[in-house]
């Protein structure tokens, strides 16, 4: 069965399009609000910025979170900075030219009217974090102070000493803390969604596993918003938080909601390579670091000297030389894929051959440590707490790890998935970054989504169930969803087998890196349809979950969490097979120029992926939908770093 | 160059909040560029394989900026390395042949869950009370309006900085909370945007803390074990705050509680 991608796109001029949309929602009267339940799963920026908006206006809204307590969510660790098209600089930005700038830092497979109300709600979300209490930095007139980032040939990018991600949420979690107060907003912490449940053909409400109790138990809503983040660490290794997991989308997607571009994963290039095999998560070291870091490997193979003894006539500063005009600052995927290359050349340094280094001896003659320590120093510091070394004197090393998803739950413009009443907000859904998403733009997106998108187009819904309540737990729909969440528990206590979960997530996580990593071809993608659904009947016949299934048990945590992404890598790399093409972070190299760099094929590509769930062999069973893009407001264009 | 460590564990074990708990020994052998939490998931593996129940802990970013880590490390709240979470501290700090005793935080207004994970939610009441600004979404005006002194937002932003892990309460002799709260306080009541409500919420969020935690009597253990070296001057200004809250809340409020 095809499905139908109604986009909703409303008509018009596109700068009109937004306002002329909010006008036409319908709207629930302030007296009625309070009869509607809406669910809001997850309280990173996205969540916690939804539920506190909602709550204000006088929904009674329910939030849930895996961690203890909202102010965890994975949105903390961001670093770098949010950007607006506030234009404090006078340097040129306007509300297009971040449009302009995302969709083409998208590699032009993102939707032109969702960027665009993007860019135009923008500065509406500084505004508010400033109103919040949000430290941005500051200027010594008072003022925001901004910096730039990656893909810009503007200063719009706000920021909190290297704590932007961690300010912003604590914004949010403070809003959110002001309506649990208030009465309209109510916590459910240590709470995992591990279903959703559908009825009537709308979301109906959601199951959840008391991370306590090792209970399941039902929420009953008018609207479920998925807020629940990416699936990066379906790698295993990457920059996210070690608990982000795929279970809530994977487990909508399966129920019906279309999961879009699953191939479109952003790898960054700038992360501490591991060093060991027990190696837990990677360490991003900010880009900002390629402003004045040089990046070279030996031109030997198998070089043995360290750094300082080889001469500089050995040293292959690779990007300076196929890059003369951007050099160290070509964007993430190009830095990323060809260190790649230096690396499988058998040129890689450190211990374990897998790294580049950046080295910044270079910055520290030219502008002296100090001036280089108050630029980087808490970087540097972080780097010499994890490696042991002091980039100061050794030149940093680096290797690119995984650290952003761009595809998702489908979404139309009101960020309704397939199935009517189950939004998706911030990192979980496809919505606007394309192929490759623009430094310090995720951020922005999950709040543009919590704080004005969702509080405006929820209610449209909403309004059309006036009157009518909440499903009963007791229904079927429900117990049954319970009971199939209850068995899936006990199957997995019940295979005792001899490997943890964490084993299976690692071999798992090899095998997407080696074959749909920085970059695919064919006979990869193809071997690891092959060995993906082997390796998840081994998981389900040899797991060892061992303790209390009705208590706290992360080992039983992990397994459900790796369960999903079994199901999900497959798809992945079925979507990257399908796609036949290079676009953004998606590399094939069956398609590239002559010296190189990515194809794109806009004649048969320019689509949004959406799959369908059609049952448990993944690959032969997912359908393929697709969304045709339109650009009727940029111009295509081929990438060019040259 | 890598190095073996033969370690010598003594762990906290508790099956759940109501059980007596006790201390369980590990030996295990990790190199030196692993990280205190990746030492203790290998011992879990291990633990795994010998089909033994792994160790419960709690810990997600592993970057030092979640606040979910926390563990006492030789009686040290994060351990021996300053200004340093758990989770970013690494085993070269240690030696070969070391004994490390692991325990969970400790203090009333932190039940045990099990093994080293601890329930924190008292902090989110102490926010819950009085640690926002009341600013609907949509309301605010241009960020811009508003200049905020260099100064002003740089105090701030070293109070914001705390990652609510509770080490400050573990190490403090009476469970106080005092320096977390005061810097969740002193972050808005530094900003002018925090000034309508500043005293209100001084006295509230005081007030709710006082509820579930112990007395501050100065001793100045939670400096140490911050994380983020979070100053205990942040107190001094909170306790003037609330001190002045007597007396303004009283006048304009009618010794209303606010909230
Ligand atoms: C190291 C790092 C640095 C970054 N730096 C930047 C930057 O400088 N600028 C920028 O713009 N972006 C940055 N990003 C990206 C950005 O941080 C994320 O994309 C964004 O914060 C995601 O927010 P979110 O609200 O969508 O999801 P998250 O913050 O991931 O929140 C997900 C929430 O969902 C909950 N959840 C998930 N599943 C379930 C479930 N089954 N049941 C219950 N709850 C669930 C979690 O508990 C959590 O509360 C960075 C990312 C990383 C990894
Ligand atoms: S003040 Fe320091 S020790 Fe206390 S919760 Fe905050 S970061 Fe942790
Ligand atoms: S795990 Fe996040 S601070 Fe340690």
């Amino acid at each position: 069965m095809a499905l139908e991608l109604d986009a909703k796109v409303p008509p018009g001029p596109i700068a009109d399009k937004w306002d002329n949309h909010k006008f036409d929602l319908k709207l629930v009267n302030p007296n009625n609000r309070r009869k509607f339940t809406v669910l809001v799963v997850g309280t990173g920026l996205a969540g916690a910025s939804a539920a506190a908006s909602l709550g204000e206006l006088g929904y009674n809204v329910k939030v849930f979170t895996y961690h203890d307590s909202p102010r965890r969510a994975h949105s903390i660790a961001a670093q770098g900075g949010i950007n607006a098209a506030k234009n404090y600089r006078n340097d040129g930005d306007s509300v297009y030219r971040l449009f302009y700038d995302t969709i083409k830092g998208g590699d032009y497979r993102s939707r032109e009217a969702n960027v665009y109300r993007l860019a135009q709600v923008s500065g509406n979300i500084i505004d508010q974090c400033a109103a919040q209490g949000v430290p941005f930095a500051r200027e010594y007139g008072g003022l925001l102070d901004n910096r730039s980032f990656g893909g810009a040939q503007v200063s719009r990018t706000f920021y909190a000493r290297g704590q932007t991600g961690q300010q912003l949420l604590l914004g949010a979690y403070q809003a959110l803390a002001r309506q649990i107060q208030a009465g309209t907003v109510e916590l459910y912490n240590r709470m995992e969604m591990q279903d959703v449940v559908v009825a009537d053909g709308r979301a109906q409400g959601i199951t959840c596993r008391d991370l306590l109790s090792g209970e399941i138990v039902s929420f009953a809503g008018h609207a479920v918003l998925l807020c629940t983040g990416g699936y990066g660490n379906v790698y295993f290794l990457s920059t996210n938080a070690k608990a982000c997991n795929v279970t809530a989308t994977w487990r909508a997607h399966r129920q019906g909601a279309a999961f879009a571009n699953p191939c479109f994963t952003q790898i960054h290039p700038t992360c501490i390579p591991p060093a060991d095999e027990f190696q837990s998560k990677l360490t991003l070291m900010s880009e900002s670091l390629r402003n004045d870091g040089r990046i070279w490997v030996p031109t030997e193979f198998d070089e043995q000297r360290a750094p300082g003894d080889i001469p500089e006539s050995e040293r292959d500063y690779y990007l300076e030389r196929k890059y003369p005009s951007f050099g160290n600052l070509v964007p993430r995927d190009v830095a990323s894929r060809n260190s790649k290359t230096v690396v499988d050349e058998g040129r890689g340094v450190g211990p374990l051959k897998n790294g580049v280094y950046l080295d910044f001896s270079d910055a520290i003659e030219r502008f002296g440590a100090e001036t280089i320590k108050a630029r980087y120093g808490n970087l540097f510091d972080m780097y010499e707490r994890i490696t042991g070394e002091d980039p100061y004197k050794v030149p940093m090393r680096i290797y690119p790890a995984t650290h952003y998803t761009m595809g998702g739950l489908w979404v139309d413009y009101n960020l309704m998935t397939t199935i009517p009443g189950l939004f998706a907000l911030g990192e979980a859904n496809f919505s606007d970054h394309g192929a490759n998403r623009l430094g310090a733009s995720a951020l922005m997106q999950g709040l543009a989504d919590g704080y004005f998108v969702a509080p405006a187009t929820v209610p449209g819904y909403l309004a059309g169930l006036l009157g009518t309540p909440v499903m009963d737990t007791s229904d079927p729909a429900f117990t049954q969803t319970v009971a199939e969440s209850q068995s899936r528990i006990d199957r997995l206590v019940g295979i005792q087998g001899t490997r943890s979960p964490d084993h299976y997530h690692r071999e798992l996580g090899k095998l997407v890196w080696d074959y749909c990593g920085m970059s695919r071809n064919r006979t990869g993608l193809e071997k690891a349809l092959a060995e993906i659904p082997a390796l998840r009947e081994e998981f389900w016949s040899d797991v060892r979950v061992l303790g209390n299934p009705g208590g706290f048990n992360q080992s039983l945590e992990k397994a459900l969490r790796v369960s999903d992404f079994m199901e999900m890598a497959e798809l992945k790399v079925a979507d990257a097979l399908q796609r036949e093409e290079s676009c953004g972070g998606h590399f094939r190299e069956e398609h590239q120029t002559a010296d190189g760099e990515a194809q794109r094929d806009d004649e048969h590509f320019a689509f949004v992926g959406a799959w369908e769930w059609g049952g448990p062999d993944v690959q032969h069973d997912a359908v393929l939908n697709k969304e045709p893009l339109e650009f009727e407001n940029v111009q295509l264009t081929q990438r060019s770093y040259k | 160059m890598t190095k073996m460590l033969n370690l010598k564990l003594k762990v906290w074990r508790q099956d759940g909040p109501d059980d007596a708990g006790h201390f369980e020994d590990y030996s295990t052998t990790v190199a030196d560029d692993a990280s205190f939490l990746e030492m203790l998931d290998y011992v879990n593996e291990q633990l795994i394989a010998d089909n033994r129940e792994p160790i419960a802990f709690d810990h997600d970013c592993r970057e030092g900026i979640c606040g979910s880590c926390g563990l006492m490390i030789n009686g040290q709240a994060h351990g021996p390395q300053k200004g340093t979470a758990t989770c970013q501290l690494h085993m070269r700090k240690f030696n070969d042949g070391d004994h490390i005793t692991i325990e969970p935080w400790r203090a009333a207004a932190f039940p045990i869950i099990k093994d080293l994970a601890v329930n924190r939610a008292a902090f989110d009441r102490i926010i819950e009370s009085g640690g926002y600004i009341t600013v609907n979404t949509g309301a605010a005006q241009d960020a811009n309006e508003t200049p905020v002194p260099k100064e002003a937002a740089d105090a701030a932003m070293d109070a914001a900085a705390c990652i609510g892990c509770g080490a400050c309460v573990a190490a403090c002799p009476n469970s106080a909370a005092n320096l977390f709260t005061s810097a969740k306080i002193q972050h808005l009541n530094l900003l002018p945007q925090g000034q309508a409500e500043r005293f209100g919420r001084t006295k509230a969020m005081v007030e709710t803390m006082e509820d579930y935690f112990g007395s501050c009597t100065n001793y100045g253990e939670c400096q140490e074990a911050c994380p983020k070296e979070i100053s205990v001057d942040f107190i001094a200004m909170m306790n003037r705050d609330y001190a002045k809250s007597m007396i303004v809340n009283r006048r304009r409020l009618g010794e209303r509680k606010v909230g």
